[in-house]
């Protein structure tokens, strides 16, 4: 099993208070499709909106989120799938692709000594 | 040992790797679980080739020699690092590979499916699955590659070493897709092929208008594509498309070296055993009734392989193959090549209108064939004026030297009638 973490991508700020009845009930369901295409959530999360971003560049501190753009991260979650063709099969059933989308990153595995 | 037991050594090994390479690398693969160790394990084999077969003779099965040579490397490789490979991901899952050295020869024969599908997988990008399939599936050097694409050996190393490494780190498994998925995945193994042809047919830039090299690489992959799924019907129009296209090699340029269009070319010339086994091809194709994007281009390339002369070609038919095209593939490049056609059936003015039409599409701009098509849809409407205009715009975006030196020609001549 390789593990990956799947961030969530929706447009600009993203609200979770502000997610639609339909984009809830798709949610619900999620992680039983996850489990019948083989895959497994470890962990997730959902943001605050991205207006309650601070971003760090050297010494300077701005309000908002490190990049500016038409779509913000709006969570993530650490997926276990057999292989990167499973996870992507899963990644494209999370509702954010409708209005937004997802990345899909492999896990950084320290290399053994 | 006797020089011509040397000479015949490195023939054979030679031979063996244009046709053996990617049956040797996909076989051991599947062992490796790694492409990386694959690839040095099949080098070592064909060094090892060169030595043993000059002292002991060339085998019988040079493909299966060199297989349970590589694989016995792997698995050596496997046994030494055996800790450090366990916590590596790995290409295939430890059950699913073979971990005993099996007998020579019976490597099962979707190996190279395997190799071909994970080389063209879409989460690589479309460089990235050209350059692997050529430097995995194909055996050409890195540096060969380069020079076709035009870039460094630096960069198209590091985009080989980019790509195998997403491999191993995202994952990306080794195996020939599920029935559901095949079509989508299939497009693009085909459309990477067609790629290799375009680049080698028609060199993007330089002086050569035919990189022959590539051209053969294509054909070979897809012939090895249709052997081992001979029911894909898309497959079949590949290689017909590619055969059919190939057949007028020896005539797209005179002597000088001097683009020759379709038109003027020497039809006696054209190669007519690759236009009937294309033609052939064509109707198999066909006649599954799932005809595709290829098939029907296939098809428009067989009704030119067999025209009389330019003139003669069955202009209506052509045209209704493009309606077809057009349905399953709606790209202005296609839209533009079916305004060829109408100009031949309802006259240069009708293709005028279309190709206008056209170049408000923001995708052919900067296209140079879109000018040049304007250019003699002028030259014959007798607008010299405007089709010189229309030569120089084509003049400005042109890189192929064969195809500058034939528009310059154009230029001149209509420049002399205005």
């Amino acid at each position: 099993m390789a593990q990956y973490a799947v961030l969530v991508y929706s447009p600009a700020p993203a609200d979770p208070m502000d997610l639609t009845p339909d984009y809830v009930a798709l949610l619900e369901r999620y992680g039983d499709q996850v489990t019948e295409l083989g895959g497994q959530i470890l962990t997730g999360f959902a943001l605050q909106p991205s207006t309650t971003a601070t971003a760090i560049r050297g010494d300077l501190v701005t309000d908002g989120p490190f990049i500016e753009a038409k779509e913000v991260v709006a969570g993530f979650f650490v997926l276990e799938a057999p292989d990167l063709d499973v996870a992507l099969k899963i990644a494209k059933l999370n509702p954010a692709t409708i209005d937004g989308g997802v990345e899909v990153r492999p896990l950084f595995q320290p290399p053994a000594e | 040992m006797s020089d011509a037991a040397t000479v015949a050594a490195e023939r054979a090994v030679a031979d063996a790797h244009r046709r053996e390479w990617a049956f040797v690398l996909a076989a051991t693969a599947r062992v490796a679980g790694d492409l990386d160790v694959a690839e040095e394990c099949v080098q070592d084999a064909y060094l090892a080739a060169l030595a043993a077969w000059a002292r002991d003779g060339v085998p019988d099965k040079p493909g299966a020699w060199l297989t349970a040579t590589a694989k016995r490397k792997a698995l050596d490789v496997l046994r030494r690092e055996k800790v450090f490979r366990t916590k590596m991901p790995l290409l295939v899952e430890p059950a699913e590979a073979e971990m005993t050295d099996e007998p020579a020869g019976d490597a099962v024969p979707d190996d190279r499916l395997r190799l071909v599908f994970t080389c063209c997988h879409p989460a690589l990008a479309r460089e990235a699955q050209v350059a692997l399939t050529l430097r995995l599936v194909c055996g050409v050097a890195t540096g060969d590659i380069a020079r076709a694409f035009l870039v460094s050996e630096t960069t198209m190393a590091a985009r080989v070493t980019r790509a195998k490494k997403k491999i191993a780190a995202a994952r990306i498994p080794y195996r020939v897709p599920e029935a559901a998925e095949l079509p989508e995945r299939l497009d693009a193994v085909l459309t990477v092929i067609h790629l290799l042809f375009t680049t080698g047919h028609t060199a993007p830039t330089g002086a050569g208008l035919v990189r022959a090299d590539l051209v053969d690489r294509a054909v070979h992959l897809t012939r090895m594509l249709l052997a081992l799924m001979p029911d894909e019907p898309e497959v079949r129009g590949l290689l017909a498309l590619l055969l059919l296209t190939d057949a007028r090699r020896a005539t797209r340029t005179d002597d000088s070296g001097r683009l020759l269009v379709l038109e003027e070319q020497d039809r006696s010339r054209w190669d007519r055993a690759a236009i009937a086994e294309g033609n052939h091809l064509v109707l198999g194709s066909f006649r599954t009734g799932r005809v595709g994007r290829y098939a029907l281009q296939a098809a428009i390339a067989s009704l030119h392989a067999v025209a009389p002369d330019y003139a003669a070609t069955d202009w209506p038919q052509v045209v209704r193959l493009y309606d077809e095209l057009l349905k399953r593939w709606p790209s202005p490049v296609v839209a533009l090549n079916r305004a060829v056609a109408v100009s031949m059936v309802d006259g240069p003015a009708a293709a005028l209108a279309d190709v206008d039409l056209l170049a408000a599409d923001p995708h052919l701009a900067g296209y140079h064939y879109l000018p040049a098509v304007r250019a003699d849809l002028l030259r014959r409407l007798d607008r010299p004026a405007e089709a010189a205009d229309a030569y120089r715009t084509a003049l400005n975006l042109v890189d192929n030297e064969a195809e500058r030196a034939f528009l310059t020609a154009r230029l001149t001549e209509v420049s002399e009638a205005g």
